[in-house]
């Protein structure tokens, strides 16, 4: 069970936390013209790589923030975590 | 009269207390303190089972966690408890066990005929022969091979024991409580440190229980008591027997299982069987020991071959014999211990050692006790079917190929040491990447990938001087960097006799001529001569290999066949064995019970159950309940006899003639307030939000990105900028993260915040023609005709002194309005309701009845809006704005979404008019067509329509919107029903929509 550092709350366990997928994805301007094949790739299309991956995680049984972790999806290592306002 | 192997004193047994225990039906007696294994060979029971594959006799190879034969199954408090190891299980009054894998019984097994077929059961014997004819499979093979294989048999009943899981945080969590275990806990414990020192077995002090060694003025054993007892008396210490920790997970988790009763003879009421500990550890100590190596000869999986630490415990701990002629087989200094003792009490062993002229202290003592000792000697092979009889022993030539001078001599037991192997699984578990060390021929942890140090044996160093040594700096140094404390402790002098190097020769040769299975694997029947048939067809990798033979597999997890199997391996292949590696070690070390892993999460206990505030006054008024996510909800109130079809259809009838109640506490309640919450709901929902006016409730529909509908429900504007939002009693927990996830992470500049108000409010719908009526003597002040409260609008009042919100807005299809008081008050207004509705003939409606009025109305609620359906087809396509951008509207333009033969919702009717249809059905063409049948649809939705008093049911097929009129069958096969039904709108009562505004 992983370890998370709530950027707002501290250390908690994993069980306080939903995953959100991969959180470099960028959602498309509302009201923009956007291709068939470009919203096809931001609706359906992620990267599963191994290794370092930025993902979102919801704190849903603590502060309900959601925040930006840095993890390595292979040795589960956690490296820096973000609040979803802040840059990484 | 059995003989009698218990000697008249010595072992840390209870003499005083007698224990009566039945084993395979026969009575034994034993003592406090006894396992089940230590009682069985006091009473001179070796054979305890069936090996697995070949069905051979099978006795006590152990005397722990390593134990790969003595499996039985134990009836206890009236549960039977499959798998237990009989080196584990403590003896109690009346314990009741047999043995496992052996039909009729233990002394005649019918499977036993596999040894004599073993030619028929070589590596891989299941892979190359039951694969064809497939229809073979389920009538012959299967059954067969469950007859004969398979060890203890579940119970099928549910499990009434109570188990418990424990959530725990410390700086230090130590597994073992031998030397190394003992020495690092007490100097982190002296530093301050929150410490958890585990042992797995009931008694403390690991090898010190039975090696001869002084630690200052004291024995191994005094030491260690006085060490626990000083542990056990420090309040920042958790000291714990009978608890293995068995699992090592990320960022420093580990689980462990405490065997809280299984050493009584009944589960206390409120005490659970067994405990699961999570643990969160700053640092992790690994103390958990080594294992002793088998030797590998001919049927050295004979009953009264077995590990020779095993023997020496047997007579130290409990004070028994395993055997009165017992023959040492060693290969290091260890099997002389096990000779030693023997000796001591009279009788005589003799020794055999692969090694030419080996010399320490021990072999000196062994030498001037008078000990047979024979170098270059080895066993060919045990003789005896049921139990050793004798042995073939043979001397070995310098280069280790060549026996000669051949002898049978008689024995009863024949103690095996192939030196000692690291428990390092929780160390492989934690992520560390071991290195061989050449030296002891085993694998010891290196680089840590968590916080873990592995101390003592396990970290291969085998003498207690530095492993006490090292323990105590170990304990002192880690438990500093946390408490910033340092507590000088002195290190006790230790006396204890020094070993030579062991020999690393392990596997005896065949005689010639001679074809005796050499056990690797005692589990899993996996024998030499199947690791070298694997390798010659091919197999080169260890992890293929080991699931080829199935070598490792069993449920010891091949504690003491591992290395063994790795140094076959590495021989065949001419490879050293660093570069064949081991296989991956994964939790659990040992066997733990789906009890233990469950816990109290069993039965109504699976999941949290919500109530309404109403929820005791449905309970009083007959209602049955259904489970509705978490919550429970009634589902009809039963009045007389009724059954759930009558009670829901009264129901529902008395809703569209009169007036019905319903408790909606349980819809999802989002509160958004800042200046720009139109703005968002504008992009959330698929409809325009901008101009809705304050006082006024609009229905709106939310996609997902990929353009399916996520969730629908009525929003409105309590004020300026504060919306109320519900949802579906479902989707509440999804709906509230995604708005969070579009404020907090897509468009942070919008100026809104929501919080869920679910449990803020008890909601009750109103519905039918009379509601009017009805909320007009609720709320006497205010105008509820249809121009003051017109349909979806909204108002405020005082119900009888309780602040209220009052919303026209109808799910059944009537008349009907939603009342919410704050939830304290819940019950307060809903006696209120019934109380005046009286008049009207109001009547509670569950939500059998709620379902009823929804599907004949049209309306589509989960069932239709199940994760796989678009606005089109649940006919909400006029919700969908053309103007503005939304969450998902790019999607809706994609080419499957827009075909013109594209499903969507219809009405269903039997052509009979009286047969139910049901949920799930397909809708098809031609009843008759063949298999696979194509199918147009199916049934979401059934019910028996009130108004026209016959059955009629929702579908989602295929063209919908050209099938109106069509004639169709409904088949079930599940039910076994084909149905011939007629195609209607899916708005089957009130299709425009009049009875809600009215
Ligand atoms: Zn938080």
């Amino acid at each position: 069970m992983l370890y998370i550092l709530c950027p707002h709350c501290g250390l908690r366990p994993q069980t306080e936390f939903s995953y959100g997928g991969d959180a470099t994805v960028k959602r498309p301007e509302l009201n923009k013209e956007i291709s068939d094949q470009d919203w096809d790739n931001f609706v359906y299309l992620r990267k599963s790589p191994r290794g370092k991956h930025l993902e979102l995680w919801q704190h849903i049984s603590g502060c309900r923030q959601w925040i930006k972790v840095e993890r390595d999806t292979l040795t589960h290592e956690i490296f820096t975590t973000y609040k979803a306002s802040e840059n990484t | 009269m059995p003989e009698n192997f218990r000697l008249d004193q010595g072992g840390l047994i209870n003499r005083n207390k007698k224990i009566s225990f039945t084993f395979n039906g026969k009575k034994y007696f034993g003592y406090e303190g006894d396992t089940l294994a230590s009682a069985l060979l006091a009473n001179g029971v070796h054979l305890v089972g069936r090996s697995f594959k070949y069905h051979r006799p099978r006795g006590f190879f152990g005397a722990g966690v390593d134990e790969p034969y003595a499996i039985v199954q134990m009836n206890r408090n009236n549960e039977v408890d499959p798998n237990v190891r009989a080196t584990e299980q403590e003896l109690f009054e009346g314990l009741d066990a047999k043995s496992v894998n052996c039909w009729p019984n233990v002394n005649f097994d019918i499977g036993a005929i596999n040894n004599f077929l073993n030619k028929f059961f070589p590596a891989g014997f299941y892979y190359k022969t039951f694969m064809w004819p497939k229809s073979f499979w389920y009538k012959i093979y299967e059954p067969i091979i469950r007859k004969a294989a398979g060890f203890g048999s579940a119970s099928i009943k549910h499990d009434k024991e109570r188990y418990e899981h424990k959530y725990e945080y410390c700086d230090l969590l130590i597994a073992g409580t031998g030397p190394s275990g003992l020495a690092s806990a007490y100097a982190a414990a002296k530093n301050g440190a929150k410490v958890i020192l585990a042992e797995d077995k009931s008694r403390y002090g690991g090898s010190l229980l039975t090696s001869e060694v002084t630690i200052g003025n004291q024995s191994g054993q005094e030491w260690a008591e006085q060490i626990i007892s000083e542990l056990k008396s420090m309040p920042n210490v958790i000291v714990k027997n009978r608890s293995q920790v068995f699992g090592y997970y990320d960022h420093n988790m580990l689980v462990m299982s405490e065997r809280v009763s299984d050493h009584l003879p009944k589960t206390d009421k409120y005490t659970p069987k067994q405990r699961l500990w999570y643990i969160r550890a700053e640092e992790v100590v690994i103390s958990s020991g080594s294992i002793e190596r088998p030797l590998v000869f001919g049927n050295n999986d004979a009953p009264g071959v077995m590990l020779s630490s095993a023997a020496k415990e047997y007579l130290k701990i409990y004070g028994v014999l395993v055997g009165k002629k017992p023959i040492i087989f060693t290969n290091n200094d260890s099997g002389y211990e096990t000779a030693i003792e023997f000796k001591k009490i009279g009788v005589d062993p003799i020794v055999l050692d692969t090694r030419k002229d080996p010399n320490s202290e021990i072999i000196k003592e062994a030498k001037e006790l008078n000990i047979n000792i024979k170098f270059s000697y080895v066993v060919v092979a045990a003789k005896g079917y049921k139990k050793v009889k004798s042995a073939d022993i043979a001397k070995i030539s310098d280069d280790k190929k060549v026996l000669s001078n051949n002898e049978n001599i008689k024995c009863d037991c024949i103690c095996v040491s192939g030196f000692w192997t690291p428990t390092i699984h929780l160390a492989s578990q934690s992520g560390n990447k071991t290195k061989f060390k050449e030296e002891i021929d085993a694998f010891v942890p290196s680089h840590s990938k968590q916080k873990e140090t592995t101390l003592g044996s396990a970290n291969g160093i085998f003498t207690l001087e530095e492993t006490l040594k090292t323990s105590f700096e170990k304990g002192t140094e880690l438990s500093k960097q946390i408490t910033n404390k340092e507590n000088q402790i002195s290190i006790p002098t230790v006396v204890e006799k020094k070993s030579s190097k062991h020999d690393k020769f392990w596997c005896v040769p065949l005689p010639e001529g001679k074809n005796y299975k050499r056990f690797l694997d005692f589990q899993n029947d996996v024998a030499v001569s199947d690791i070298q048939l694997a390798l010659r067809e091919g197999y080169r990798s260890i992890e293929h290999v080991k699931r080829y033979t199935t070598l490792g597999m069993a449920t010891d997890q091949g504690k003491t066949s591992n290395l063994n199997g790795l140094q076959l391996v590495s021989e065949v292949e001419n490879k050293v064995v660093p570069q064949v590696g081991h296989t991956t070690f994964r939790p659990p070390y040992t066997p733990v019970t789906i009890g233990a892993i469950v816990g109290r999460e069993v039965g109504k206990h699976s999941k949290p159950t919500r109530k309404s505030p109403m929820h005791y006054w449905h309970e009083k008024n007959n209602a049955v309940f259904v489970d509705a996510g978490v919550w429970l909800r009634p589902r009809y109130y039963k009045q007389g006899n009724e059954n759930l079809f009558e009670a829901s259809k009264r129901e529902a009838k008395n809703v569209r003639q009169n007036v019905g109640v319903c408790d909606v506490t349980t819809l999802g309640k989002i509160d958004i307030k800042g200046p720009d919450s139109a703005e968002f709901l504008n992009r959330v929902y698929t409809n325009a939000w901008l101009k809705l006016p304050v006082g006024k409730a609009r229905y709106g529909v939310m996609l997902r990105e990929d353009g399916i509908v996520m969730d629908d429900g009525t929003t409105t504007r309590i004020s300026e900028n504060h919306y109320h939002m519900t949802t579906t009693t479902a989707q509440a927990p999804n709906v509230l993260s995604h708005l969070e996830y579009y404020l907090q992470l897509v468009w942070p500049e919008l100026n809104v915040n929501v919080v869920s108000s679910t449990e803020q409010w008890a909601g009750a719908a109103i519905a039918g023609p009379k509601s009017r009526d009805v909320l007009q003597k609720l709320f006497p002040d205010l105008d509820v005709s249809n121009e003051g409260l017109p349909f979806m609008g909204y108002m405020e009042g005082n119900l009888f002194g309780v602040n209220a919100k009052i919303f026209r807005i109808s799910f059944s299809g009537e008349l009907a309005y939603e009342v919410n008081v704050e939830s304290d008050n819940g019950n307060y207004m809903w006696e209120k309701i019934i109380e005046i509705g009286k008049e009207f003939n109001i009547q509670p409606y569950g939500t059998e009845a709620l379902s009823t009025l929804r599907i004949e109305m049209g309306h589509v609620a989960g069932s239709e809006l199940d994760g796989r359906t678009i606005p089109y087809d649940n006919s909400l396509e006029g919700l969908v704005s053309k103007k503005k951008d939304f969450i998902g509207k790019r999607s809706l333009s994609k080419k499957a979404y827009v075909e013109p033969d594209r499903q969507k919702v219809v009405g269903v009717v039997p052509l009979d008019k009286k047969t139910s249809i049901p949920e799930g059905s397909y809708i098809v063409k031609d009843a008759k067509a063949k298999l696979p049948n194509p199918k147009l649809g199916h049934v979401s939705a059934s019910c028996w329509s009130v108004e026209y008093d016959n059955p009629f049911s929702l579908a989602i097929i295929k063209d919908g919107k050209n099938m109106i009129g069509q004639k169709l069958f409904a088949m079930s096969p599940l039910k076994n029903k084909t149905i011939p039904v007629e195609i209607v709108s899916s708005h089957y009562v009130d299709p425009k929509g009049e009875r809600v505004r009215s």
